[in-house]
């Protein structure tokens, strides 16, 4: 604790250091696999190819990847955004194949029912579709924002600073507690993101647990 | 792009060959990590793994512990235990089998829970053992997703050697770090290509193995 005692303004530092990486990858992530799986979704041969696609990415290891991407894209290997690209590379190809599936497991009848109803197909995409696919897309970012804020710490090895600072930094200095304060931020940060992911799902489904049990799949 | 035709050169480079820091060796060295601590892993988790499909028991211990294991950051895990004992293969062996453990466990209980229960309960009312059951028909049954994980953590645990050689002179990504610190673009870019190109051919690989596992009837009845 004497440790964290006399680092805190640098560990809270890390950390602010730290969310503005791994939030703008995770968005960045749920935004592109959404439109990939709904693409898979809907015209599913095409989807076969871009979902092949994603699992191939997702085998680039991520610190040659993080290597790589600053030359494909012109950006300098030590910025910020050749961090977040590729975290929302592996997101993305991570996410993909959930958002697929969190759209065919919305019930076709209640689909049909909607346009029945008269909705156009942009109001049964954002009022029928979408909110319908939340929960079982919302378990898929989960997964990818545990996993993302993980990922982030690798970006000390280049030198793109975040809470993984702490574990280079602790190495290199031999401070047990630097390394352990910084797997332990890592860890919190993971569980209460995760954990407003969690309340959101609530907010943004409030037909779900209101409705009484049996009632709901 | 003319970054990407040094880094070709370097690997294609008959000095980079050959010798204890030769490229050969390297993609040697970090295979046997890989196989090693997928392995050493393999021994303990698969069995735990079947015994935890097969009884149906403990599975929330699975669920949790891939959890989790996800959640700690791989790095931190590695320094530690470099921290601990010291720069040798020990403590990324040891980082890389804990990487291995719940993905191994997991396709291992899901492959055998998997199985149909009623091809199960015909297998059991014909008179088969348990072990018979476990080994003749839920084994087959479930070798797609069991081989399912065991490709999951040979990814995982090929893609994390590249960190170990951050605390150690392990396998391909000595050439990632030499170059980084060197600030050689080529030897760094070329060290990330040798890792990408070793961990797709092994995903590929893997794949086919996976589904050579398949039933060859053709189509299983669901």
């Amino acid at each position: 604790m004497t440790w964290l005692d006399a680092n805190r303004e640098y560990v809270l530092d890390m950390l602010v250091q730290h969310l503005r990486l791994s939030v703008p990858a995770i968005l960045a992530s749920v935004l592109l696999a959404v439109v990939l799986g709904r693409v898979a979704w809907r015209w599913p041969r095409a989807g076969t190819v871009v979902l092949g696609a994603a699992s191939l990415l997702y085998s680039v290891p991520a610190l040659p990847l993080l290597i790589v991407i600053p030359v494909l894209l012109g950006i300098p290997l030590r910025s910020g955004l050749t961090l977040i690209v590729a975290l929302a590379v592996y997101g993305t190809a991570l996410l993909a194949g959930t958002a697929a599936d969190a759209f065919r497991s919305v019930d076709p009848h209640v689909r049909e029912a909607a346009e029945a109803m008269g909705y156009s197909r942009a109001g049964v995409l954002w009022r029928v579709d979408l909110p319908l696919a939340v929960p079982v897309l919302l378990s898929g970012v989960r997964v990818i924002t545990v996993s993302t804020v993980s990922l982030v710490t690798i970006g000390a090895l280049v030198g793109i600073p975040s809470l993984g600072n702490l574990l280079t930094d602790g190495f290199q200095r031999d401070i047990h507690a630097e390394i352990v304060t910084g797997v332990v931020a890592t860890m919190l940060l993971a569980v209460v993101l995760d954990g407003l992911l969690v309340v959101l799902g609530r907010v943004v489904t409030p037909w779900r647990g209101t409705v009484p049990t049996g009632v709901t799949t | 792009m003319s970054l990407f035709a040094d880094a070709l050169a370097w690997i294609a480079d008959g000095a980079h060959w050959g010798g204890p820091g030769g490229i050969d060796h390297r993609i040697l060295q970090h295979l046997a990590v890989t196989f090693a601590a997928v392995g050493v892993a393999a021994v303990v988790a698969v069995p735990l793994g079947v015994l935890i499909g097969h009884t149906g028991r403990g599975r929330l211990v699975v669920v949790a512990l891939a959890g989790a294991v996800r959640a700690v950051p791989t790095l931190g895990l590695l320094t530690l235990l470099g921290l601990a004992l010291g720069i040798g293969i020990e403590a990324p062996l040891l980082a890389l089998v804990a990487l291995a453990f719940p993905s191994l466990l997991a396709g291992a209980y899901a492959g055998v829970e998997s199985a149909d229960r009623a091809a199960v309960d015909a297998a059991r009312s014909v008179g088969m053992s348990e072990w018979q059951l476990v080994t003749r028909v839920e084994l087959p049954l479930g070798a797609d997703v069991l081989l399912g994980g065991v490709r999951a953590a040979t990814l995982q645990v090929v893609a994390t050697a590249t960190l170990a050689a951050y605390i150690s002179d392990t396998g391909l990504g000595r050439y990632l770090f030499a170059g980084l610190k060197a600030r050689q673009y080529d030897e760094m870019l070329a060290g990330a290509l040798l890792v990408a190109a070793l961990a797709l051919l092994l995903d590929l690989a893997l794949a086919a193995l996976q589904r050579a596992s398949r039933p060859s009837t053709g189509k299983v009845p669901s």
